[in-house]
């Protein structure tokens, strides 16, 4: 209980070089598989920790792997997803900034299960500093024979490159990802066909995200059964939170899955309560495309079990009164928060980063963001809340690919919760003008 | 107008980039290949940039036409030596994105979009840069400058005009403390 996997080595001086990261145990990962397991067993290792795909869908990936499609002589590739964009997440900026030989030993070892010959790290291009870390990284691995023809003597040979983004959101989307990646335009792709089947240069591909990949050196470590008995139900091992906002502590925790949202939010080990004494009022659990719930429903399941961070636990309940894991991106909101003010702030962001080919998301969202920008400018009206309501319900679920549904579902939830701050700014526009809606920087300072 | 011509070293850089990919796949190089061009021509991708990226690719001009104007990143308007990407978005507004940009248009006399008279700064607001747990936070070139209060801003301002470079992505980043 407790016991961290990704970040057990975060606090060793000088874990970022090969030398330090290598005393400590590292790359033992690539040497256990490549010499003493088929790739099946490492698929095998996989599948047995349950583990789930840390980008925001929660597929099981040992499925994902075991769906690759293998035509003989044609390349396969692994692509790990390191575009982390949704507003709220920053856990993999922090693993590969601190440790990045464990990305990179988890592409080795990874590529290794899945046949790959060739890999590419897909970076946001802002975190352009994050891609020379690991493109040193990369070089040492390849100085020490890790990386290269022939790794360790094997038949197995692997290059690996970081690819480098240039800011787009969508870009995180597997198939816009590819798309990218391929020198294009960020457009998602009509899916089937799934990348497992034709996927980067239509060949049999892998997307997956930084957590999962490193994840997967544990699992062949200490075996995929050790691995699944952390954890509480289908949620197995341990996941990297980014906790951000209103809280006294906000950082990046590894946590057990199935802690209590309660401890999370209060404990000392984790965020440390609500900053300034303030009241809690909302939490966004999983990245800004997750239904935000009011502080007693993510305290507490409608049923009034504890709500617990794991998959199912905050799905509890649904849409209704459940939410999602998503990304892990936590973001905490005090009293003081104006929720239609911040759901005007996560409309405007969905706008911005909308790809425009399907009309729904594309006019959807700029919709949206207006009117919630004529209600916060006083002059809104009732039949506005039915309004966004029906557009985003015209959005959800109509589109090549789940940038809308992200873009519905944070308006659904706000109005299904807050629906009363949305009328009392709409019935007395002078109340917004008393809206305190965000800190005050100076005031922030005595905080 | 210059001469638009990679420096020795940045086509070699280019050249290897574009052996990264299978044969015929070369393209994949683009976005990468249009950073190092941003940065080497002044910040911003001209159409006269652009067409050079595609001749030294061999690629059609609105094949790089249409990646350049489809990222953020890229600039397709002059702008200032050190352009200031300030996030706007959820965790780093809820901590006071808005006083960071308000203060900046006010101490630089300019609006978001806009650049400075003297054609060191442009402003601009961005959506989440992936330090949401060190917000309000604003990023100059390869570096993220973080847990931001005005006092802060106003040295960084200070420093970044006495020192009167231009900064890009592809800098090398400042030292960070872990
Ligand atoms: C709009 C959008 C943005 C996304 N952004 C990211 C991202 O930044 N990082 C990520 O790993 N997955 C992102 N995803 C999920 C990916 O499409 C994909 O499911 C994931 O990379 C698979 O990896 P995993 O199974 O390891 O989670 C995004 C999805 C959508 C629809
Ligand atoms: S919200 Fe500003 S960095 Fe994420």
């Amino acid at each position: 209980m407790g016991k961290k996997l990704l970040l057990k080595d975060d606090h060793i001086a000088g874990i970022q070089s090969y030398d330090v990261y290598r005393k400590n145990g590292g790359y033992a990962s690539v040497e256990k598989a490549v010499k003493t397991m088929t790739t099946e067993a490492v698929v095998e290792e996989v599948k047995k920790s349950g583990l789930r795909g840390r980008g925001g869908a929660g597929f099981p990936t040992g499925m994902k792997w075991s769906f690759l499609a293998k035509p003989p002589g044609i390349a396969r590739y692994l692509v790990c997803n390191a575009d982390e964009s949704e507003p709220g997440t920053f856990k993999d900026r922090y693993l590969m900034e601190r440790i990045p030989h464990l990305l990179i030993e988890g592409m080795i070892t990874s590529s290794y299960a899945l046949g790959a010959n060739t890999s590419y790290i897909y970076i946001r291009g802002e975190y352009y500093y994050v891609a020379r870390i690991l493109e040193k990284a990369i070089d040492e691995a390849y100085a020490n024979g890790w990386l290269g023809k022939n790794i360790l003597g094997s038949e197995y040979s692997l290059d690996l490159y970081v690819q480098i983004g240039a800011g787009a959101y969508i870009c995180g989307e597997e198939t816009a990802l590819l798309e990218s990646l391929e020198g294009k335009r960020g457009n998602p792709r009509i899916k089937p066909p799934f990348p497992a089947v034709a996927g980067l240069y239509g060949c049999p591909t892998v997307v997956n995200n930084v957590e999962t990949i490193a994840a997967v050196v544990p699992i062949v470590n200490d075996g995929g059964d050790e691995y699944a008995k952390i954890g509480i139900g289908k949620s197995t091992g341990t996941k990297l939170i980014s906790a951000s906002g209103h809280i006294n502590k906000p950082g990046v925790y590894e946590i057990d899955l199935g802690v209590p949202v309660e401890e999370f939010i209060f404990s000392d080990k984790y965020c440390g309560g609500i900053r300034g004494g303030k009241k809690f009022k909302a939490v966004v659990a999983g990245g800004s495309s997750v239904p935000i719930l009011p502080a007693d429903l993510i305290l507490k399941t409608a049923k009034g079990e504890p709500r617990l961070m794991s998959y199912e636990s905050l799905a509890d309940g649904g849409f209704a009164t459940g939410t999602m894991l998503g990304s892990g991106g936590f973001i905490v909101m005090d009293e003081d928060t104006s929720i239609v003010k911040n759901l005007w702030n996560f409309t405007r962001f969905y706008h911005h980063e909308s790809c425009g080919q399907c009309s729904p998301c594309r006019e959807g969202t700029g919709w949206m963001e207006k009117i919630l920008h004529r209600i916060l400018d006083g002059h809104g009206t009732m039949s506005d809340i039915d309004l966004l309501w029906d557009i985003q319900g015209k959005i959800e679920g109509k589109t090549i690919c789940p940038l809308g549904d992200a873009a519905a579902w944070p308006v659904a939830a706000a109005i299904r919760h807050f629906r009363s701050e949305f009328e009392e700014y709409i019935k007395n526009p002078k109340s917004i003008k008393d809206v305190k809606h965000y800190y005050r920087l100076n005031n922030l300072q005595s905080a | 107008m210059k001469d638009i011509r990679f420096s020795e070293e940045s086509m070699a850089l280019v050249q290897r980039m574009m052996k990264r990919y299978p044969e015929g796949k070369h393209k994949s190089a683009l976005i990468p290949i249009l950073h190092i061009a941003q940065a080497e021509f002044d910040g911003w991708l001209s159409p006269e940039v652009m067409n050079y990226v595609a001749s030294v690719m061999n690629i059609q001009s609105i094949e790089v036409y249409e990646v350049a104007s489809f990222y953020s990143m890229f600039n397709l308007k002059p702008v200032g030596k050190c352009l200031i990407e300030v996030c706007r978005t959820s965790s780093c507004w809820l901590l006071g994105a808005e006083d960071v940009i308000r203060h900046l248009e006010k101490k630089l006399n300019i609006k978001v979009g806009e650049t400075s008279s003297d054609g060191m700064f442009t402003l601009k607001s961005v959506e989440c840069l992936g330090s949401c747990g060190t917000a309000p936070m604003l990023q100059v070139g390869a570096d993220y400058y973080e847990n931001l209060n005005l006092e802060k801003v106003d040295a960084l301002v200070s420093r970044l005009k006495s020192e009167g470079k231009r900064k890009t992505y592809t800098d090398l980043p400042e030292p960070r403390t872990l």
